[in-house]
């Protein structure tokens, strides 16, 4: 599987005696577009968390480009606590902060829009910029690598420039509009050159219109940036139109996962949404 | 178009400094060197240094950090050991046979020691206390600013930090000019890391700690680095303090001390250079000179000393309570801003629009 | 034995330091369980609470000079919450400390003011100023008398939180605000009894302390306010027992400390406990976890 980019096998999260994640094993290839759907409290933005390092997950390993970045078993208390499978599985415990994870290429956006609130637009997506340049403290303080700053500057720009962001640069992130916020956050998610994009409920709280504007905006970014997504969302109509491959968890377990339309007659996905087939 | 009017605010900018310079020596030719004014300039100028590079922390890393006075007493004592003249030493450390101490190093270079020294103590203090959060980081520095100082006391340790007893007799410097030269080059260089990349980074991390990691930034290298800066600076500016008071001791860096700047940081405006600035001068101006009449004893009874402080803090939790933006707010003071208020009016066109924006609030609430 | 022997004037003041910082630790850890602030003005509350004993004793005899102390001491806590931090409720948490550094600044120098930066001599309470011999040691009454006093005082008072409509109202205040504020209890009321309360068992703390010193200074409540604090941190914010037990605990390492000579130190040592607590376990003995939500 020389295309695979993110691999998760046997993630589990138990919190206490609560199992938010439970035996978690999925495959993101590169170029696709996967969603990860599921009810309420499912245990998807949990999931988000771990691989994006967040929470250290109690035992499984989650692999970027064949490589394991994230790899961890039930230890200490939790080893007699522990309701999960496979405890042996894993015998190395590698973890990392979320900003290494970002530095390896993944990148995410919030389900509550985290921006830099009292930063302008452009200062926002600089901000992204920041973990790759080329300075240090010395050098940026005294302009001796102004060169790099202004790299920077021209990049943003560029990328403000595509989101159609760009007259907005000056403004200050918490006065715009909400859909243009979420948009900002992808923005910057993009300015740290990653391979893999989480997106956490790009659509949440859009309307029809916005929720169109946004799947073309998505396909957009996949081919010009040569990326890789995957995403949580609510919206069906987005998640059938947009993703190749659908992953479905309840209660933390993976139920199904396969093609929209395989997903979309499965019992079991039925069943878990219950009463809210539609538009859940 | 901008560039070119950036030029110009920048050559009218060097230009206000350079004023400011010669005024100053004028004011040093003509007026008395004993005056208040010059006392209200100098320590204007240190506690500017030292509320700015406090403001670094807790008003742009949002580190709400409260050892502030804890390094400024590292950089007095690392000041006024090393320059105390080996002649001098024997009547200095009168209790410890001279001291341990027997060289004495150019001032210049002691006060650059004296700042790191600071920062040396940020690092160690930093790789555990800024694991933690909020209050428990306030509580945590003032602890170890209370440690630092009760080190300093010990009398095993007195034949380097004299125990207990003063330090004098080391190198002061008496020009006004000498003080704000150094505490101006330093906030510049503060100005300068506030405006680059790191110092974006350090806002990122104030306003929202888990989308800064997220982008990568590694919070604890980020505080780290707030941190240490943010206490060399300090570390200068107690070198200062201790030039300009020609005599030191380790019990005047009290918690109260660390109080007192982070008032004057919320008075000028969390966030602000020029407010902390502004704040310095305007409570040291207070505290010092104009305010001094409230602690005459005399005709007008409820003055008597004391007064001046009771006064002094209600108008600072007048400011608390209802001013929380400070003088300034998160804004600076700049030429462009400057001509732009002068374009618009001059105070009177300030509180014309004050007045407007004030109305207009009123009526959206009338209409809810 | 001998070590016992040698320590035991220290160990009995320092079991009566820890049932005083006792009666002041709970006041921060109510309050810090509640508003999740650290009341940085409570040390001088319990000051301001000295000082008007020794004003008060001069022209009032004393049985009625210690009720009105307490009464002035309630006020004060309770004026301070309404007038410096009720306002700053939806303000950042940076703010409402601030503010409590501000009040903490103004009662100090309100009282340097009045005092005129003397030490003012503390009267001497009868019985509880005299002199006992426990196991061979002298030491003052008030030394027996403040753990004893202290238990009763924080019986009382685990049982008006267990019991009564407003102690469960402070439960769940302080488990969570905005949801008990939804439900309906009295946000403003539940939060000023906590000022009370806390300000009550400092100036009974304040009687008791002051009593084994000469004098009250303006900055006299500083150091007991964050020793105090400190205990509260090391029980377990929020935790009444863990309050307790963490000032017993201060007060008597404090004491063995200043006994083997390195009073220099003494204050420094809570320092140093407080920042091993943070650093290996931030939620004390008997606190909670509690986790950030992303």
């Amino acid at each position: 599987m020389s295309n695979n980019v993110l691999r998760i096998e046997d993630l589990t999260m138990q919190f206490g005696g609560v199992v938010a994640v439970n035996n978690l094993s999925m495959d993101v290839n590169k170029g696709e577009i996967v969603a990860l759907i599921g009810p309420n409290g499912a245990g998807k933005t949990t999931a988000f968390n771990c691989i994006t390092g967040v929470y250290e997950p109690t035992n499984g390993q989650v692999s970027l480009n064949g490589e394991v970045i994230l790899s961890n078993h039930p230890q200490g208390k939790m080893k007699k606590q522990y309701q999960g499978e496979n405890p042996d599985k894993y015998s190395r415990s590698i973890v990392k902060r979320p900003d290494q994870i970002t530095k390896l290429g993944i990148a995410r956006t919030f389900q509550n829009i985290r921006l830099f609130s009292t930063m302008t637009v452009l200062e926002n997506v600089l901000v992204a910029k920041h973990m790759r340049a080329n300075h240090n403290v010395f050098s940026a303080t005294f302009r001796l690598s102004h060169k790099e700053e202004q790299r920077m500057r021209k990049e943003a720009l560029e990328l403000l420039e595509i989101q159609g962001l760009a007259h907005l640069k000056d403004e200050i992130a918490s006065n715009l509009p909400y859909g243009i916020q979420r948009r900002l956050e992808i923005a910057r998610a993009l300015a740290t050159d990653p391979q893999l994009l989480l997106l956490d409920e790009p659509a949440a709280g859009m309307n029809p219109q916005e929720t169109q504007e946004l799947t073309d905006f998505i396909h957009q970014i996949r081919r010009d940036f040569d990326l890789t997504i995957l995403m949580i969302e609510h919206h069906m109509d987005l998640v059938m139109k947009i993703s190749d491959r659908i992953y479905v968890i309840d209660f933390g377990k993976l139920i199904a996962h396969g093609t929209p339309a395989e997903v979309s007659t499965n019992q079991r996905v039925i069943d878990a949404y219950l009463g809210v087939s539609d538009d859940a | 178009m901008t560039k070119l009017n950036d030029k110009k605010n920048s050559i009218i900018a060097l230009a206000l400094v350079a004023g400011m310079f010669v005024l100053l020596l004028v004011l040093e030719a003509v007026v008395p060197h004993t005056s208040i004014v010059f006392t209200v300039l100098k320590k204007g100028a240190i506690y500017s240094l030292v509320a700015v590079s406090m403001n670094l922390l807790n008003g742009f890393t949002g580190l709400f950090s409260l050892g502030q006075a804890g390094f400024m007493l590292i950089g007095a004592y690392t000041y006024a050991i090393f320059t105390i003249p080996v002649a001098d030493r024997l009547s200095v450390y009168q209790y410890y046979d001279g001291g341990l101490i027997q060289f004495a190093l150019p001032s210049i270079i002691a006060l650059l020691l004296a700042g790191i020294m600071a920062a040396i103590f940020a690092f160690l203090i930093g790789l555990p206390v800024l694991r933690l959060k909020s209050d428990y980081l306030a509580i945590a520095t003032l602890g170890f600013a209370e440690i630092i100082r009760a080190i300093f006391q010990w009398d095993k340790l007195g034949v380097i930090t004299n125990g207990s007893n003063v330090l004098r007799k080391y190198t002061c410097y008496n020009s006004t000019l000498f003080y704000f030269a150094v505490a101006g080059i330093c906030i510049a260089i503060i100005v300068l890391l506030i405006n680059s990349s790191y110092g974006r980074a350090f806002k990122a991390i104030r306003d929202n700690e888990i989308a800064a990691e997220a982008m990568g930034i590694s919070l604890f290298k980020h505080k780290q680095m707030a941190f240490v800066i943010s206490s060399f600076f300090a570390g200068i500016g107690g070198a200062l303090l201790a030039m300009f008071q020609y005599t030191i001791q380790a019990s005047q860096f009290k918690t109260a001390l660390t109080y007192e700047l982070l008032l004057i940081v919320v008075i000028g405006g969390i966030g602000s250079i020029t407010g902390s600035c502004l704040g310095s001068f305007l409570f040291i101006a207070c505290s010092e000179w104009w305010l001094r009449f409230l602690d005459v004893e005399g005709a007008i009874p409820l003055l008597r000393p004391g007064f001046r402080k009771v006064v002094f803090s209600i108008i600072i939790m007048v400011i608390v309570l209802f001013y929380s933006q400070g003088i300034m707010g998160t804004r600076e003071f700049s030429v462009s801003g400057m001509i732009n208020f002068f374009k618009t009016g001059g105070p009177i066109g300030w509180i014309k629009r004050k007045r407007a924006a004030k109305s207009k609030k009123a009526e959206v609430t009338v209409n809810e | 034995m001998d070590f016992i022997q040698a320590n035991l004037p220290y160990i009995l003041a320092g079991i009566s330091v820890g049932g005083q910082y006792a009666l002041i630790a709970i006041g921060y850890t109510m309050v810090y369980g509640i508003l999740r602030l650290i009341n940085f003005a409570h040390g001088d509350v319990f000051m301001a609470a000295g000082l008007i004993m020794v004003y008060a004793s001069t022209v009032l005899p004393l049985y009625l000079a210690i009720p009105l102390v307490i009464i002035v001491t309630v006020l004060i806590g309770f004026t301070i919450e309404r007038v410096a931090y009720k306002p700053l409720r939806n303000a950042p948490r940076m703010s409402i400390m601030i503010s409590a550094i501000g009040v903490s600044y103004l009662i100090q120098n309100l009282a340097l003011y009045i005092t005129g930066g003397l030490s003012k001599q503390y009267p001497s309470i009868p019985w509880i100023s005299d002199s006992v011999t426990i196991f061979g040691a002298t030491t003052k009454m008030v030394t027996v008398i403040t753990p004893v006093l202290t238990m009763v005082l924080i019986v009382a008072l685990v049982l008006l939180i267990k019991h009564t409509k407003i102690g469960m109202a402070m439960r769940a205040v302080s488990r969570d605000f905005e949801t008990s504020q939804l439900m309906g209890v009295k946000i403003n009321s539940v939060i000023s009894a906590t000022f009370i309360i806390g300000s009550f068992l400092a100036a009974v703390g304040s009687l008791l302390y002051f009593s084994n010193y000469t004098g009250v200074t303006p900055t006299a409540g500083s150091m007991p306010g964050l020793k105090a604090f400190v205990a509260a941190v090391f029980g377990g914010i929020g935790s009444i027992p863990g309050a307790v037990i963490g000032a017993f605990i201060i007060g008597i390492c404090e004491n063995i400390i200043k006994g083997l000579g390195w009073t220099t130190f003494s204050d420094a040592f809570t320092f140093a406990l407080l920042i091993i607590i943070l650093m290996t376990k931030p939620t004390g003995l008997f606190g909670e976890k509690a986790t950030d939500k992303v």
